[in-house]
């Protein structure tokens, strides 16, 4: 009794009581080893923001605010980025207004339409679409699709041109490779996961609601704006989010597909360039205040994805939260 | 508990003749169930066999029975909510008004608009209160503001909700107490103007004075529609109902599977006083131990 | 009866108008889009395979090393670039996934709700997306500029990616093990190591191996981060410690933006080689699923 009531460095004097156990070496190595893997994640994150804003930083101090002038040329020593962040917002929002409605149908038909059997296949041809690799997108797209659509953008350019909005946004120039190709071959690679987290979020409606919207004599679509809805448009924001995050830092196939110009125009069927693209073509060749452009384009990159993601991982773990919680 | 059942228990004991019981039976309204000998699958299970009974018009007609009879199977089928169910089927024939419930032009929609159901756990959409009541109008077409404030209204004074809730229409429907949120989905419900409203234990999950509450409103709307309840409590069948319809499980041995069927469906007292079947008797009996 | 059925005869049929066609419509919209990913992932394969079939052979695989863009597509092989591929992403799995696992057994093994491990949950989901290119400048920031180019630079920009998708999808398999099956053993008097590595993880293991397997099929396909990492070399380097190396992807990469048939027609074969990696590693993953799935119960 004494001994257990004396724990502590005096009690090791004594004989153990047999009670009194020191957690051995090798659970607490194991323990340490763990929560280091842990914060190995923290770590590479801090380590990119640090290392490469460090690689970047004479960019942003010889450059200063003119880093966001339309005026990228290399062999002048001007590196203004605006064309990169004005292409890559433009790719990414048409890949989020082709991919978004595509994956909530998709997510809807999974969850509210199909029976059970059916949707495993259907499943497993998202993820097949998953695992293609972007270079490969990139390839079909510049050898095969880039040609065969330019015709199309041709053709809708010449009926356009002269009327107001169409002809703004697809008038003339037109190209294989372009703002828009770009923003189809994201749509197809971001389309796997928007639909996947989407279906997430809409198979967490309890089943009752949606009985309950049904026992109204509600036809399924309209169960779905009413029950459905409601509880997931929160999740699918999320989902919709994460989407923008992956089609702003794809790289390949928006290198290989986007036409690999600085320009900001508001027309689509235009060959333009973006973030990722530029870095991956150009960094190759870039020494001093060019390379520190391009670090600082990557720098710029990880930020605005960093921001999307934070806010979208909220969105997404609130709903889920608010769901479990009643 | 014990406070509703001292109230309820003077009409547990209202005196009534066999002749009387007669009378009821064959001068009640019309019928809007016929439900012939119908058996229900989920898959190749079957839950429910050789079920017959018919349901009159504004009449409550109780459910009762151990778990695992069948009683909630065939109250869905009753409005085709099964059809829900992966692989559920129904065999046999349902007429509703003379129309054939399972008949070859029947939708399931058209069926759920006109027979609405309350379910066992409160389920308002998480909308507004008015947005919860006014869903079943707008979906049929509704959309004029004063006439949907007008059936709001109206339904929430049906439910008796109205009073507890006319100040905050607009305030999420999730925000309200258990009692509440069920007369929420009993007004939803009524916002449709149903004819039959299924009730699959809608004061399971509630306090005694809230079920007392969902028990009076029963009573009180019942001259203008017609109820089935599912209950597991008997109390409640013999405070609410007119007539009973007492389920139990066939167990057979040899591939260990239970099948709900129909025992005995009679007038609620004479159900109660007077059963028939020795399981109903059993059941019944139960209570008072 | 009959009378008072006829009476009260009721319209049962489905409602007209726009209440059904709108929902019509919805259904059929649903259908559309599942059938607008179908076209261009058929689309995608079909011309893949079309054209890579006629280029694969066992020389193409293995032979090297990769010829010039001008010449036509049955000169040399591909060789170092499997090599390559398999050498790099060999080594980022090694180093990937073991801490990978660990991570997600400090998660829910030890921090539990604590917000430290909150944290680390939540940024790992974070740095899922965090843009491939990006871990290619990273590494080229850390690695590279000191330890010049070379396989390995590469290999850790793929662990990079690898890692918060392991941690994830460990950590949802970790999950599902019941707490009974820890209790069981601490009742025994394991400690919590032991009953992590002999109980909790052999559990889980099926969950984790897939989850593992879908990281490595995702990185073997990844270009950007080895762009400036392993650069882009046309002969064998087995040493993937030292000097410039290659991979499948970037051979692909190079080639299609090559003017001349024969490059075009060797980034098409490569296209076939690396998408039939992918595959495979994943249909190997789905079938450890489903095993492990029978098992269970």
């Amino acid at each position: 009794m004494t001994t257990v009531t004396q724990a502590g460095p005096a009690a090791q004097a004594g004989p153990a009581h047999p009670l009194e156990h020191r957690r051995p070496l090798g659970d607490r190595t194991f323990a340490i080893v763990a929560l280091a893997c842990g914060l190995l994640v923290l770590a590479i994150l801090i380590l990119i923001a640090v290392s490469t804003s460090q690689q970047a930083s004479s960019w942003f101090s010889t450059e200063g605010l003119k880093i966001f002038t339309n005026n990228w040329n290399p062999a002048a020593n001007d590196y203004g980025a605006l064309a990169f962040i004005y292409g890559t917002a433009v790719t990414a929002i048409i890949a989020l207004i082709l991919a978004v409605p595509v994956s909530v149908g998709i997510a809807l038909l999974l969850t509210e339409v199909v029976p059970y059997r059916w949707s495993r296949p259907i499943v497993y041809v998202i993820d097949l679409l998953a695992v293609v690799p972007s270079v490969v997108w990139g390839l079909w797209g510049i050898l095969v699709f880039a040609p065969w659509i330019q015709h199309i953008y041709a053709h809708i350019a010449s009926v356009v041109n002269g009327v107001p909005v169409f002809g703004f946004f697809f008038g003339t120039p037109t190209s294989g490779a372009s703002f828009f190709t770009a923003g189809i071959i994201l749509a197809f690679m971001i389309t796997p996961i928007v639909t996947s987290l989407s279906r997430e979020v809409i198979a967490t409606v309890p089943a009752i609601d949606k009985e309950g919207a049904y026992a109204l004599g509600a036809t399924r679509l309209e169960m779905i704006r009413g029950a459905v809805w409601p509880h997931s448009q929160g999740g699918v924001v999320g989902a919709v989010l994460l989407g923008l995050g992956r089609a702003m830092g794809e790289t390949i196939a928006a290198a290989l597909v986007i036409g690999s110009s600085a320009t900001i125009t508001s027309r689509l069927f235009a060959p333009g360039y973006n973030m990722p693209a530029v870095i991956a073509n150009q960094f190759g060749e870039a020494y001093g205040v060019f390379r520190a452009a391009l670090m600082g384009l990557g720098v710029l990159l990880f930020a605005f994805t960093i921001i999307v993601n934070v806010i979208a991982r909220g969105i997404v773990e609130r709903s889920a939260r608010r769901k479990r919680g009643g | 508990m014990e406070q509703s059942e001292q109230q309820f228990i003077p009409k547990l004991q209202v005196p009534q003749s066999a002749a009387q019981q007669q009378a009821a039976a064959t001068t009640s309204g019309d019928h809007i169930f016929d439900v012939k000998n119908i058996s229900c699958y989920y898959g190749s299970f079957r839950a429910v066999t050789d079920v017959s009974l018919i349901i009159y018009e504004n009449e409550i007609t109780a459910f009762i029975g151990p778990s695992g009879c069948g009683k909630t199977t065939v109250l869905r089928s009753l409005n085709r909510m099964n059809d829900l169910v992966v692989g559920a089927h129904v065999e046999g024939e349902v007429d509703y008004r003379g129309a054939n419930l399972y008949g070859k032009d029947v939708s399931p929609i058209a069926v759920r608009r006109r027979i609405g159901m309350v379910f066992q756990k409160p389920n308002p959409f998480p909308k507004s209160i008015y947005d919860n009541v006014a869903y079943g109008p707008r979906i049929n077409g509704v959309h004029n503001k004063g006439k949907l404030n007008e059936i709001v209204e109206r339904s929430l004074r049906q439910a008796a909700l109205w009073d507890e809730v006319k100040d905050r229409l607009n305030k999420s429907g999730l925000g309200l107490s258990g009692g509440q949120a069920q007369r929420l989905c009993i007004a939803r419900t009524l916002a449709v103007e149903p004819d039959v409203i299924l009730m699959d234990e809608p004061a399971s999950a509630l306090d005694p004075i809230a079920t007392g509450a969902i028990e009076d409103l029963m009573k009180e709307i019942k001259s203008k529609y017609t109820i089935v309840i599912v209950t597991h409590n008997m109390q409640q069948a013999t405070r609410v109902s007119d007539r009973t319809a007492f389920y139990s499980v066939l167990v057979n041995p040899e591939s260990d599977t239970r099948t709900g069927t129909l025992v005995e469906y009679a007038p609620t007292a004479e159900l109660f006083e007077d059963p028939q079947d020795e399981r109903t008797k059993a059941y019944v009996t139960g209570r008072m131990g | 009866m009959a009378v008072i059925a006829d009476q009260h005869q009721v319209d049962l049929r489905e409602p007209k108008g726009w209440r059904r066609s709108s929902n019509r419509i919805a259904t059929i919209l649903m259908v559309t889009s599942f059938v607008v990913v179908l076209i261009p992932l058929g689309f995608v394969l079909f011309t893949v395979i079309a054209k890579g079939a006629s280029v694969i052979s066992w020389k193409f695989l293995t032979g090297g090393p990769i010829p010039p863009n001008v010449l036509p597509a049955d000169v040399g092989g591909m060789g170092p670039a499997v090599l390559g591929t398999i050498e790099i992403t060999g080594i980022a799995t090694v180093m990937a996934v073991p801490l990978g696992i660990l991570g997600a057994v400090y998660l829910n093994e030890y921090g539990g709700k604590n917000p430290l491990a909150t944290l680390i949950g939540f940024m790992s989901d974070v740095m899922t997306g965090v843009p491939s290119i990006v871990m290619g400048l990273f590494i080229f920031s850390i690695w590279v500029l000191h330890f010049g180019f070379s396989g390995f630079a590469g290999a850790l920009a793929l662990a990079c990616l690898m890692l918060p998708i392991v941690i994830r999808s460990t950590y949802e398999m970790l999950r599902l093990v019941p707490n009974s099956l820890r209790e069981g053993s601490y009742a025994l008097g394991a400690t919590k190591a032991r009953v992590t590595v002999t109980v909790v993880l052999p559990a889980a293991i099926g969950g984790i191996v897939s989850g593992a397997l879908l990281a490595v099929a995702r990185a073997a396909g990844e270009t950007a981060p080895l762009l400036f990492t392993i650069l882009t070399v046309t002969a064998a380097n087995p040493n993937v410690f030292s000097g410039a190396n290659t991979s499948l992807p970037s051979q692909i990469f190079v080639n299609a933006s090559s003017p001349y048939d024969g490059a075009q027609a060797r980034g098409w074969g490569a296209a076939l080689t690396l998408i039939a990696i992918c595959f495979i590693l994943m249909i190997v993953a789905r079938l450890v699923t489903a095993r492990f799935a029978r098992y269970q119960h």
